[in-house]
């Protein structure tokens, strides 16, 4: 309604100025959630990200024990290792994390299921009664062009947690460094992409450029995050395929792209960038971030034999969450491939009341 | 937290230590690495596992002096702790079934391939070590090799000055051209085991190598470790460590591995400026 007079309604903002507010009081006056009288049941939730601590929240408000494994040394997921400082702020999902483990939620780092322990080893001898994976997307990909393992290319998932997860903009006061580009070309159009730019913006790069094979239209980021790159002076360089990373004693020097052309719809309804004959061009610049997308990560599967994945390896569920897996539930980027963090804990949310049935169900 | 429960100078700048992580020695294998994280601040390190007790709950590295890392672990003794032991990880070395096998262990590689040799032992492989190292002061785990039911044990010194002067590939090449080689296995510096398998190949030998790229969260996610295989893009962490060594391409991992050679140097200036060792 508002919408036709004015201005839509901003909800994402009403509903950061209320979590604000919540996170402004002390833990013991904060909104809690009303919890149910203990189930007695345990359920395991393999990795801390969004699907993994909405499900763990979920859970526990239901009276179940829940304990949250997470790989690495701080819980968050994404949250912490992906997402920067900027967008969302650490401080906030510190606090979040700090709720669960109010309402009694374990949450246990530096465990890998599928290494340290594996699905059935959980369902047996560690004694949970039920499993939810939500390990997320994990592996990146990679464009397979010419001289992409020369130094100074990397992946938005290396990039971003070197400089998030690691501190390494702190360095040498942290351990972890950061090849610090003067000129840095970060190849994808996504949220993922714009985040990159912006932080290699922040680390004190002269300049960004933005490569896209197809044009802003088409981009799959949020028309707001596209919007603060360019306000930050990442410099967009639209309809442009990188075909070779080219580099001198093992260090990149430039980016070799092709110029393309937007031509018929393809099925995903956008219209499909075509390759202009002989318009290679190359980028002057001595860092190179690929956020091109990610693969299903096979380390947990691995030690799954019986979970049935799709060909390309995600984990396959119904609506409910359930995987082929009896007692084992999964939810976001590792049953849908990479999407977003709603998305991912709406999936957590959903699997959380599948398996609140599952282990209250009458045997 | 990881209790550190031994530490143990093996020469100036080689150390080896052992800390409590019940769970991560429950499922630890030959050839398999973890990664730690010495403080608040530290990086994610991976290292291989020299030993293990899965019954006393406790792993085993080695490792040798380069950088700040490093450098923090050479100043903690049992009684200190770790902020983070996370694995095992990567895929186990392949034993059993190998007939004739040769290990190569040069410089610290032979923290690697002391458990490597002795799973191959008890998998029924005949195994010959080939022992190197710069010279006798550098020689690590003669003794826990010896100990070992090997067919023989090698040792090569640069100097001479421990077993035969020497590389590790003179005898390697007298091995294979008698014939007396089904598999090999070389775990060392690149430069290294890119000699070994170079030597191996021309008597079709087929060489696995234990890799060592630099990584960050060591499950898939980053793709530090990236190596080219068979001009195949693959992850160290996920799909090796141990990678088919005819098919490495040697160059690119050594020219990766240098990426942070200034920022290392800089970093351990910069953490020896309040440290009193001098090392």
């Amino acid at each position: 309604m508002l919408a036709r007079k004015g201005e839509a309604v901003a909800i994402g903002r009403l509903e950061r100025f209320l979590g604000d507010l919540d996170l402004s009081c002390e833990l013991a006056k904060r909104c809690q959630p009303e919890i149910q009288p203990t189930s007695g049941k345990r359920v395991a939730v393999v990795g801390s990200g969004p699907s993994g601590l909405a499900c763990a929240g979920e859970l526990a408000m239901l009276g179940h024990e829940v304990t949250v494994f997470e790989s690495l040394h701080v819980p968050g997921g994404v949250l912490v290792y992906g997402i920067p400082e900027f967008r969302l702020p650490k401080d906030l999902v510190a606090a979040e994390i700090e709720m669960l483990v109010e309402m009694g939620v374990h949450i246990v780092t530096d465990v890998v299921i599928g290494a340290t322990y594996t699905i059935d080893e959980l369902m047996t001898e560690e004694g949970f009664d039920a499993v939810f994976v939500g390990s997320g997307a994990g592996l990146p990909v990679f464009m397979g062009i010419p001289g992409e393992n020369l130094n100074g290319v990397y992946s938005a998932n290396e990039f971003l947690t070197r400089v998030n997860l690691m501190r390494a903009y702190e360095f040498p006061r942290s351990d972890t460094p950061v090849w610090r580009g003067r000129k840095v070309a970060v190849v994808g159009g996504g949220n993922v992409a714009m985040d990159s730019a912006r932080t290699a913006l922040r680390l004190g790069a002269e300049e960004v450029f933005l490569v896209y094979r197809r044009t802003a239209n088409e981009m799959p980021a949020r028309k707001e995050e596209v919007h603060h790159a360019e306000q930050e002076g990442v410099e967009f360089k639209m309809l442009c395929s990188p075909v070779e990373v080219r580099g001198r004693d093992g260090f990149v020097t430039g980016l070799v792209a092709t110029r393309m052309e937007l031509g018929e719809p393809d099925a995903s309804g956008r219209r499909a960038p075509v390759c202009v004959l002989d318009s290679d061009f190359e980028i002057e610049c001595d860092t190179v971030i690929i956020a091109v997308g990610t693969r299903a990560n096979p380390l947990l599967a691995k030690a799954a034999p019986d979970l049935e994945l799709s060909r390309r390896g995600y984990i396959v569920t119904g609506e409910d969450g359930a995987t082929s897996m009896s007692g084992v539930y999964a939810g976001g980027d590792i049953v849908t491939g990479a999407a977003t963090v709603i998305l991912a804990m709406g999936a957590g949310k959903t699997a959380a009341r599948s398996i609140d049935a599952w282990v209250r169900r009458e045997r | 937290m990881f209790d550190i429960l031994a530490t143990r100078q093996l020469s100036d700048s080689v150390f080896e230590m052992t800390v409590a992580a019940p769970a991560v020695a429950r499922k630890a294998a030959a050839g398999q690495f973890f990664i730690l994280r010495v403080g608040e601040r530290g990086e994610r390190v991976p290292f291989t596992f020299s030993d293990w007790s899965a019954d006393e709950g406790w792993i085993r590295f080695i490792f040798m002096r380069v950088g700040a890392t490093t450098h923090k672990l050479t100043h903690l003794a049992a009684g200190d702790q770790l902020a983070d032991v996370v694995g095992p990880l990567g895929v186990p070395s392949h034993t059993g079934g190998l007939g004739r096998a040769v290990v190569v262990g040069g410089g610290v590689g032979a923290a690697v391939a002391y458990p490597v040799a002795r799973a191959m032992c008890a998998a029924g492989d005949e195994v010959t070590v080939i022992l190197g190292a710069r010279n006798a002061a550098l020689l690590i785990l003669e003794d826990e090799f010896r100990a070992l039911p090997l067919k023989s044990l090698v040792v090569m010194t640069d100097d001479g000055s421990a077993g035969e002067k020497g590389l590790v590939t003179h005898p390697l090449k007298e091995m294979c051209a008698e014939g007396e080689v089904d598999h090999a296995m070389a775990i060392g510096p690149a430069i290294m085991m890119k000699f070994c398998a170079a030597t191996t190949k021309e008597f079709g030998v087929p060489t696995v190598v234990s890799l060592n790229p630099i990584m960050v969260d060591g499950t898939g996610m980053c793709g530090a470790c990236r190596v080219t295989v068979g001009g195949e893009t693959k992850f160290g962490c996920v799909d090796g460590p141990d990678f088919d060594g005819h098919l490495v391409d040697f160059e690119e991992l050594m020219s990766r591995q240098r990426i942070y050679v200034e920022d290392e140097r800089e970093a351990d200036v910069e953490y020896s400026k309040g440290c009193s060792c001098h090392l």
